[in-house]
C-alpha cells in the first residue's frame, strides 16, 4: 500500500521526471505513426501488386513461349483441381511505341502484353485500373465514343477526422469557399472528351490544315468552330507548352464539325502530316486500328496536381516488337489507343501496353494457321480460390512443368526484391526509432538516479519502519513503471491521433511551408495510406514501458541497497 | 527502580566500529546493557560516545560487528532480514532527532506509514477505518488532532516530533527508541515531548529508551546509564 502512495506521490510531486518521459512519448508517437503509415503505404503496394499479378504466373523463359495455351490451362487444372479459380493466357515481349504528340513524334520503351478481353479481368484487378466504366465492366478493345472517367475513379476520398474539421477554420479558403487541399480531386480535363469524340476532333483538324496548306478545299464552318473553345481547353492553353499544331487541335470543335468535311477517299493520302503509311482504305474518323489499352504514365504528367496526357483514347500510335523467331525481327503496326491503364504502381504504368492476345499472336508469327489451339503464348496468370497456400501450389506445378523451361512463380516471388526492400526499410526504421525510447531510458535513468539520492533520507525512514529491501526497490520500479504508462499512454494517443488525421496534418503543414509535403504528383496516392494494426501498437507501448522500468531498476536497486543508519545518521 | 520485571531487551559485549578508507574507528566496544519491562531508561553520553550507534544497533538498524541483541530472550540481531523488517515494523518503535517525516504525506498519512507496510495492500483496504481510527486517536494523544492534513514542512518542530511519536507507537511497540529527541527544539517544546514520553511511560507502561547528551533531560528518566568512550560507565 505504502508503495503505491509514495508511487503516487513522487509522481505528483516530481513533475521534472515527466520531462523524461517526454522523449518515450514522441518515440512511441513516432513509431506508430511511421509503422502505420508504412504498413498503409506496403498494404496498398501489395494489394496493386497482387491485382496486377494475379496469384500464380507460369511463364516461359522465352518470349517465344509455348504453344497450345488450352492444354496448358488443362494440365494445371488437373494439378490443383478445384482449387483454381481462374485462368488466362498471356504473351509478353519488349516494344517500342511511337507516337505524334504536340508536333513531335516521341519514341519510349515498353512492355507490349497480348492479353485475352474475355478471361483476363478473372485473374485480377485489371479491369478496376481502366477509366471507361463500361470497359471495367466488360472489357472491350473497340475504341468507346466517349464517357472516360473525368475524375480519378480509384481516388477514395475519406470524410476528414476531428481535428481535420478543427483545422479546416484555421486555413484558407479558395473562391469557392472550400479549403484548399493537396487532396483536392481536380478533374482531366483531356477525358471530357476522349474516345470517338476527341478521334473525329483530331483527325478533321489534321485534314482541313492539311487544305490550308496544300489549298485543297477548306471548310469556312470550321474555323468558326475553331474559336468556340470549351472551358477545358482554355484552361489547358494555360498550361500546356506553347501550343503546337496538334495541341491546338486537340478538344477543340464539336462532333457536328464532322459532317463538313469532306470524304476521306477524296482525300490524297499522302497529305497525312503525321507520315505513317497509313492503309489506302483507312478511314480514321470512322475506324480505329486493332485497340491497346496504354500504361498511364506513359503520357501522363502532373502539374498543380491536374493530369494532363500526351496520348488519350482515340489516339493512333505505331508498335514495334520482335517476332517470334530465331532471329527475331522487328516489327511495325497501327495501334488505337482504346483506354488508358493506371494501376498507380509507376512501374507497370509507365511501361505496359496491353493489346489483344490474338492480334500479338499473329504479328509474331505465333499463330498455328492450321490449328488455332495451337498458337503460341508464353504465360499463364493463375487466380487461386481465396486462402490457398500459394507457395505448395506453386511447388505443385513445378512438379509438372520442367523448371528448365518454365518459370512458375507466385506473385510475391515475382516481386519480392521489392517486398523485401520495403520490409528492411520498416525493419531499419523500427531499430532506428526504437532507439530513440532507449536513448530516453538513460534520461530516465539519471533522473531517477537523482530523484533516490534525494530521497536517501526517506528511504532510511522507510526502512526503519520496517519496509523491506524489495518494498522500496518496487516503490522506484513503480515509480518507472507509471512514468512508462504515461510517457507510452500519451505517445499511442498522440501517435494515434496523428495518424488518425494525418491528411489533414499534411494539408496544414503544406500550407505552413508553402509547397505540399505529400505530393500526389509523386506518390500517385491523393492520401496518405495508413493501417494500424493493433498488435504492432501493442508492442510500441509495452517495449517503451518496459524500457522505463528497465532504466528504474538500477536506481531503484541502489536505494534498496541502501543502509539505513547511513542515511539517518547525518542531517 | 522495579528491577524485578523482565529484560525486555540486552545487548550483549556489543562491539561496532567504523571503517573509512586505512583508518578503523571503534565506536562500541564491548557494550552490555539490560533494558527492563516497562522502565524509562536513559543513556546519557558526549557527542561521538557511540549512543546513537547503540541504539541504531538495538533499533535493528545496523548489524553490530561482535556481540549480540536479545529481545525477549530471543537472539535477533541475526535474524533473516524479513524477521528484521517485521520486528522493526511491530516491536520497536523509533524517533529521531530530526523527526524524519515523509515530506510529500501529510500528518496522518505519516502516522498510517507503519501500518501500509505492516499489512498487505487488501489488508489494509480492509482494516482502513480500524486503522485511521488507532491513527487519529493517537495523533489527538499527542494533541495534534487539527492539524490531521498538514504537510510536514507547514508544521513546529515541536509538532513533528509528536507526529513523530505518534508514528513510532501506532503499531503499538514494545519498546520506544528516542535518538535525542529533543535535540532540535526550544526548551519549551522540549519539555513538552518528555512530558508526553513520561506520560506514555506511566500510562501505558512502554519501554523507552532516550539517548541524549543532556543530563536535564536524562533526569526525567527512571534509570541513566553513561556511555563514555564506547562502553558503559
Amino acid at each position: 500500500m505504502y508503495r503505491i502512495l509514495l508511487c503516487l506521490r513522487y509522481l505528483r510531486t516530481r513533475y521534472i521526471a515527466l520531462a523524461s518521459i517526454v522523449s518515450v512519448m514522441l518515440g512511441v508517437a513516432t513509431m506508430i505513426v511511421v509503422n502505420s503509415v508504412m504498413s498503409g503505404f506496403t498494404n496498398e503496394m501489395q494489394a496493386r501488386l497482387h491485382g496486377i499479378l494475379g496469384d500464380i504466373s507460369l511463364e516461359a523463359y522465352s518470349t517465344n513461349g509455348f504453344p497450345d495455351a488450352q492444354g496448358h490451362m488443362e494440365k494445371i487444372h488437373e494439378i490443383l483441381g478445384d482449387d483454381v479459380e481462374a485462368m488466362t493466357p498471356i504473351c509478353t515481349t519488349a516494344g517500342i511505341i511511337n507516337y505524334r504528340t504536340f508536333g513531335r513524334w516521341r519514341t519510349q520503351e515498353v512492355i507490349v502484353i497480348g492479353i485475352d478481353a474475355s478471361t483476363k479481368g478473372d485473374v485480377g484487378d485489371f479491369h478496376n485500373y481502366l477509366q471507361h466504366p463500361d470497359n471495367r465492366e466488360n472489357l472491350s478493345f473497340d475504341l468507346r465514343e466517349g464517357g472516360y472517367d473525368l475524375y480519378d475513379h480509384q481516388a477514395v476520398l475519406k470524410d476528414s477526422g476531428t481535428l481535420g474539421k478543427i483545422m479546416a477554420w484555421f486555413l484558407p479558403r479558395n473562391e469557392e469557399g472550400n479549403v484548399r487541399s493537396s487532396k483536392k480531386l481536380l478533374p482531366r480535363t483531356q477525358m471530357q472528351d476522349a474516345g470517338w469524340e476527341h478521334r473525329r476532333d483530331r483527325y478533321s483538324r489534321i485534314y482541313s490544315e492539311a487544305e490550308e496548306e496544300f489549298g485543297y478545299r477548306t471548310s469556312g464552318d470550321l474555323t468558326g468552330q475553331n474559336a468556340a473553345s470549351t472551358e477545358g481547353t482554355s484552361k489547358m492553353f494555360e498550361v500546356l507548352p506553347p501550343p503546337e499544331e496538334n495541341a491546338t487541335q486537340q478538344g477543340t470543335g464539336t462532333s457536328e464539325s464532322v459532317p463538313a468535311l469532306k470524304a476521306p477517299d477524296t482525300t490524297p493520302t499522302t497529305d497525312d502530316p503525321f507520315g505513317a503509311p497509313v492503309v489506302q482504305v483507312f478511314d480514321p474518323l470512322k475506324e480505329q486500328h486493332s485497340g491497346a489499352i496504354v500504361g498511364m504514365g506513359l503520357s501522363l504528367f502532373r502539374e498543380n496536381g491536374e493530369d494532363w496526357f500526351s496520348m488519350v483514347p482515340g489516339d493512333d500510335f505505331k508498335l514495334t516488337f520482335p517476332t517470334n523467331g530465331t532471329p527475331p525481327v522487328g516489327i511495325t503496326d497501327n495501334f488505337t489507343c482504346v483506354d488508358l491503364y493506371e494501376s498507380k504502381m509507376s512501374e507497370y504504368d509507365s511501361r505496359f501496353i496491353f493489346i489483344p492476345l490474338q492480334k500479338m499472336q499473329e504479328l509474331r508469327g505465333m499463330a498455328d494457321p492450321s490449328d488455332p489451339r495451337m498458337n503460341r503464348v508464353n504465360q499463364i496468370q493463375i487466380k487461386m480460390k481465396p486462402g490457398v497456400d500459394l507457395d505448395q501450389a506453386c511447388a505443385k506445378l513445378r512438379e509438372v512443368f520442367d523448371p528448365m523451361i518454365y518459370n512458375t512463380l507466385t506473385w510475391q516471388e515475382r516481386q519480392m526484391t521489392l517486398l523485401q526492400a520495403v520490409q528492411l526499410e520498416i525493419a531499419i526504421l523500427n531499430v532506428l526509432l526504437f532507439m530513440i525510447i532507449a536513448v530516453s531510458g538513460f534520461g530516465i535513468l539519471a533522473i531517477f538516479y537523482m530523484v533516490v539520492i534525494e530521497k536517501t533520507q526517506d528511504i532510511g525512514v522507510l526502512k526503519a519502519l520496517g519496509a523491506s529491501s524489495w518494498g522500496i526497490m518496487s516503490i522506484f520500479l513503480m515509480y518507472g513503471l507509471s512514468l512508462g504508462i504515461v510517457g507510452a499512454g500519451m505517445g499511442m494517443v498522440i501517435g494515434l491521433l496523428f495518424v488518425w488525421n494525418i491528411n489533414e496534418i499534411a494539408d496544414g503543414l503544406s500550407w505552413l511551408l508553402g509547397h505540399p509535403v505529400f505530393d500526389p504528383d509523386i506518390y500517385y496516392f491523393y492520401q496518405v495510406p495508413y493501417d494500424i494494426n493493433p498488435w504492432t501498437v501493442a508492442c510500441i507501448v509495452v517495449a517503451a514501458m518496459g524500457i522505463a522500468v528497465l532504466a528504474s531498476v538500477f536506481p531503484a536497486w541502489r536505494a534498496a541497497r541502501m543502509q539505513p543508519v547511513e542515511s539517518l545518521r547525518y542531517e | 527502580m522495579e528491577n524485578i520485571s523482565k529484560i525486555i531487551m540486552r545487548a550483549n559485549g556489543v562491539h561496532k566500529s567504523f571503517t573509512k578508507g586505512p583508518s578503523s574507528v571503534s565506536v562500541l566496544k564491548g557494550v552490555n546493557l539490560d533494558v527492563r519491562q516497562g522502565e524509562f531508561l536513559s543513556i546519557i553520553g558526549q557527542s561521538g560516545s557511540g549512543k546513537s550507534t547503540l541504539l541504531h544497533v538495538m533499533g535493528l538498524l545496523t548489524y553490530p560487528d561482535s556481540g549480540e541483541i536479545l529481545y525477549n530472550d530471543r537472539r535477533i540481531d541475526n535474524l533473516s532480514a524479513r524477521d528484521r523488517d517485521a520486528l522493526r515494523n511491530r516491536e520497536i518503535g523509533m524517533i529521531f532527532q530530526f523527526y524524519h517525516l515523509l515530506p510529500e504525506l501529510n500528518m496522518l498519512e505519516n502516522v498510517l506509514m507503519p501500518m501500509m507496510i505492516g499489512q498487505s495492500f487488501f489488508q489494509y483496504q480492509q482494516n482502513y477505518r480500524e486503522n485511521r481510527q488507532r491513527a487519529e486517536a493517537i495523533l489527538e494523544r499527542v494533541g495534534l488532532s487539527h492539524r490531521l492534513k498538514h504537510k510536514p514542512r507547514e508544521l513546529s518542530g515541536g509538532e513533528m516530533q509528536r507526529t513523530a511519536i505518534a508514528r513510532a507507537l501506532v503499531n503499538q511497540p514494545k519498546i520506544l527508541l528516542a535518538d535525542e529527541p529533543t535535540g532540535n527544539l526550544d526548551r519549551e517544546n522540549e519539555a513538552g515531548i518528555i512530558e508526553i514520553l513520561r506520560e506514555l511511560n506511566q500510562q501505558d507502561q512502554l519501554t523507552i529508551v532516550l539517548v541524549t547528551h543532556n543530563p536535564a533531560i536524562a533526569d526525567g528518566a527512571d534509570r541513566t546509564v553513561h556511555l563514555v568512550d564506547g562502553s558503559l560507565a
